[in-house]
């Protein structure tokens, strides 16, 4: 069939099955868009900033599996996405972003809203293209939805001059793709497998370390049956959250930076550590010299540069976890593991996560709060910073795909649009999006998009005042030197200060005006007391609620490993970071 | 132990894959001693030579990453293996008549062809391994060297078979 370029756009997300798209348009690209304009199968969702369209785009696809994708013109359209994709690609999240490009002729010439988009996002994204002829227009979107959506999943963008939307095309849409330099992994090789049956059988200190490749590869029912036969205990990074459910009594919580003791201290002391689907990054490792210093590694990824890229492994797996745990699972027995189940029975005793239980209103509560009146059913989006490190470790995710969090770039201002992609990907579900003072205000507008597709979103803000997270390395590392992280600063304030109090400027903004400014329903807590009403009533309602939590400023998240420590070297006051700096 | 490893890598043959893979060289902190790219008996395919400066813990990380390019066909570690590396040098001398003789002397030792003279200068063309070409530089210092260009090697398996090479996956 003949049709414009911008049609066989249209056409090829059809046959992608793609049903809700983000977007903002701009010179370039209005023939894409028209050809959109009325389409009934597509539901094209405008944000206000091109970095909330693709965060959006992103929250989608993790929280439901499909790929996430946007639209965005060229130039200042292509570079406002640039964050968006380094997120996504960090976390391995299936996206496919188009951007317009200047007419073919123009290109190199600095044309009106040029930048050379393919060089930009080149270390950003799986794979990116540029369109040189329109007929290629089918196969490369094949291709994009194939990259981004196997082996290891990730971002691919497809850059589109005006000139390749207005040509007239044949469009004939392959069913396969086969790319030469690109293969995917599927199940572990057998004898690899066997090796790993046998270091399971010898060990005596087995513990499972998976992340967010489980997820991905939709592994979890298999992943609880491993742990389930084997009696094997799980940490989980991140990313993993929800692989295994927090309510088993063989998850040990997060290990890491903000790990908890037990997962840390398990991690210090196993002698057979199972990756699956994590990748030893610096915020699980502490210092790589002394990580899991007693243990051998087994390492089952999907992509084989994961493999002893930090961590020299001895039986590495190169596969999709689900079909290596399938295969894994046929041959798993229960382990006789009684005297190290004991001694991590012990830890998790004597190190449960807690916090003070007094009249001031702590973030900790809240969450434990918000988990309880959610019924532990909700999905949570994160921003980054103490927030998101919160919500990690006090609402407990019994199923995968409810944290939509970035982990990898850790990028301010993610979860609320995330959690708009979250929203209309799962439109009966309860989407939270837990948020810090700070990063919410970088993704703000995004409130308006909300508005107008009427999203029951919720939005917690935990508002301490502080860029928290910085807050806190400046207390126990930088002799409270609090440099440009308290939010509520004016020009009145004297140079030096690290004393929030009654004294200090009122907060701007106003998140309770702001909210009513969007159109939803805004409350401001100020009390322990009315953390549950406030709750009760922003869930009950059919409505987008903005909670404006006033937290206690100089909250710590605890513990916490000193970055360049070993895991097992956890501080949890300024006292022991004065130890640990003299130490 | 720093060591140098040449690699031979089938890239497909389109703009922007040069720029790929010199970003993944700058972005993840490896160091590219030599470098060229030629086309290869399929025109659909470049071949690059690319010489790496590093361990084996960074070799391993180099083949891997290359091999999850896209673009990057296969991936053949022409180090240990039994391999031809051949490299051009063009150097051009100071060499008034009294010299000139001399110079012509390591021209024929080097096996090596004047390509240019004129009265004050002569430029040799040598073809060789890498440490033949640093002894002949080395030879002609003192002589003055106004100007020299340097191909890189190339290299190739020797034996019928594509040996030794990782393809992709
Ligand atoms: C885009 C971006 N800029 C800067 C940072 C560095 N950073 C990490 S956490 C943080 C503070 C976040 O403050 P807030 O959102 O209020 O969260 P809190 O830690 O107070 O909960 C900053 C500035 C970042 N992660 N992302
Ligand atoms: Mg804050």
């Amino acid at each position: 069939m003949r049709m414009t370029g911008a049609k066989a756009i249209v056409e090829a997300l059809h046959k992608e099955k793609v049903t809700t798209l983000f977007g903002i348009p701009g010179g370039v690209v209005i023939p894409l868009f028209d050809a959109i304009y009325g389409d009934k199968k597509l539901n094209l969702v405008v944000t206000k900033h091109e970095q909330g369209a693709i965060h959006a785009a992103d929250g989608y696809a993790r929280s439901c599996g499909k790929p996430g994708v946007c639209i965005v013109t060229s130039g200042p359209g292509a570079t406002n996405i640039v964050t968006g994709l380094a997120t996504a690609y960090m976390d391995s999240v299936p996206l496919v972003a188009i951007t317009g490009q200047v007419p073919t002729a123009m290109i190199g010439n600095d044309a009106f809203q040029e930048a050379d988009t393919t060089g930009i996002t080149r270390p950003v994204t799986k794979h990116n293209f540029l369109i040189r002829e329109p007929g290629e227009l089918p196969l490369v979107l094949k291709k994009a939805f194939y990259l981004a959506t196997t082996g290891r999943c990730g971002p691919v963008l497809v850059d589109v001059p005006k000139d390749m939307l207005t040509a007239q095309i044949e469009f004939d849409y392959p069913d396969k793709v086969s790319i030469p330099g690109y293969s995917i992994p599927e199940q572990g090789h057998a004898r690899q497998i066997k090796k790993v049956m046998d270091a399971i059988k010898e060990a005596k200190k087995p513990l499972i370390y998976a992340g967010g490749g489980i997820i991905t590869s939709n592994a979890s029912d298999e992943l609880k049956k491993f742990a389930k036969t084997t009696g094997i205990p799980v940490v989980l990074t991140l990313m993993g959250l929800g692989a295994f459910p927090a309510s088993e009594p063989e998850f040990l919580g997060m290990l890491g930076m903000h790990g908890t003791k037990t997962a840390n201290y398990a991690t210090d002391r196993c002698d057979l550590l199972i990756a699956l689907g994590s990748r030893f990054d610096d915020r699980v490792t502490g210092k790589l010299e002394l990580f899991a210093p007693h243990a051998k590694f087994i390492h089952v990824d999907i992509d084989p540069a994961s493999i002893s890229k930090n961590v020299i492994i001895d039986i590495p797996i190169v596969g999709d976890a689900k079909q290596t745990l399938r295969e894994m699972n046929k041959q798993a027995q229960k382990l006789a593991i009684s005297d190290w189940l004991s001694e991590i029975a012990r830890w998790k005793e004597e190190h449960p996560l807690t916090y003070s239980n007094d009249e001031v209103l702590r973030p900790q509560y809240v969450i434990d709060r918000l988990y309880e009146i959610t019924k532990g059913d909700a999905i949570i989006t994160t921003e980054v910073g103490q927030n998101q490190m919160w919500a990690a470790q006090f609402y407990k995710f019994n199923k995968p795909r409810r944290l939509i969090t970035s982990g990898g770039l850790g990028t301010m201002g993610y979860g609320l649009p995330a959690a708009i992609g979250a929203q209309l990907a799962n439109p009966d579900a309860l989407v939270v999006d837990i948020a810090g003072d700070g990063s919410i205000q970088m993704n703000i507008q995004e409130m308006a998009t909300i508005a107008q597709r009427a999203l029951p979103i919720k939005v917690v803000i935990l508002n301490n005042g502080y860029l928290g997270m910085v807050r806190q390395w400046q207390e126990y590392f930088f002799d409270r030197r609090y440099s440009a992280t308290c939010l509520r600063r004016d020009k009145r304030c004297p140079d030096i200060c690290c004393e929030p109090g009654p004294h200090c400027p009122p907060y701007v903004p106003d998140f309770v005006k702001l909210a009513d400014a969007y159109g939803a329903v805004g409350i401001r807590i100020h009390k322990k007391a009315d953390v549950d009403d406030a709750l009760r009533e922003a869930v009950t309602q059919d409505k987008t609620v903005l909670m404006d939590f006033l937290i206690n400023p100089e909250e710590n998240v605890t513990p916490m490993v000193p970055a360049g420590a070993p895991i097992n070297k956890m501080i949890s006051s300024k006292e022991d970071a004065d130890a640990f700096l003299l130490a | 132990m720093e060591k140098e490893y040449t690699l031979a890598v089938t890239v497909e043959n389109k703009s922007g894959v040069l720029a790929h893979i010199a970003g993944l060289f700058s972005g993840r902190g490896f160091n590219i001693s030599e470098l060229s790219v030629g086309e290869t008996e399929n025109p659909d395919y470049s071949r690059m030579t690319i010489v790496v400066k590093g361990d084996e813990k960074i070799l391993d990380q180099v083949k891997k990453q290359l091999n999850k390019f896209i673009d990057v066909v296969k991936v053949i570690d022409l180090s240990g293996a039994t391999a031809v590396h051949r490299e051009i040098i063009l150097i051009k001398v100071k060499a008034p008549a009294q010299k000139r003789q001399e110079v012509f002397q390591i021209a024929e030792i080097f096996k090596g062809k004047v390509v240019d003279l004129s009265h004050e200068s002569l430029t040799l063309e040598v073809t060789g391994i890498a440490d033949k070409i640093e002894a002949l530089i080395k030879i002609l210092q003192p002589y003055g060297i106004l100007e020299m260009a340097r191909t890189g090697r190339v290299s190739i398996s020797r034996g019928a078979g594509k040996k030794g090479g990782t393809t992709n996956g």
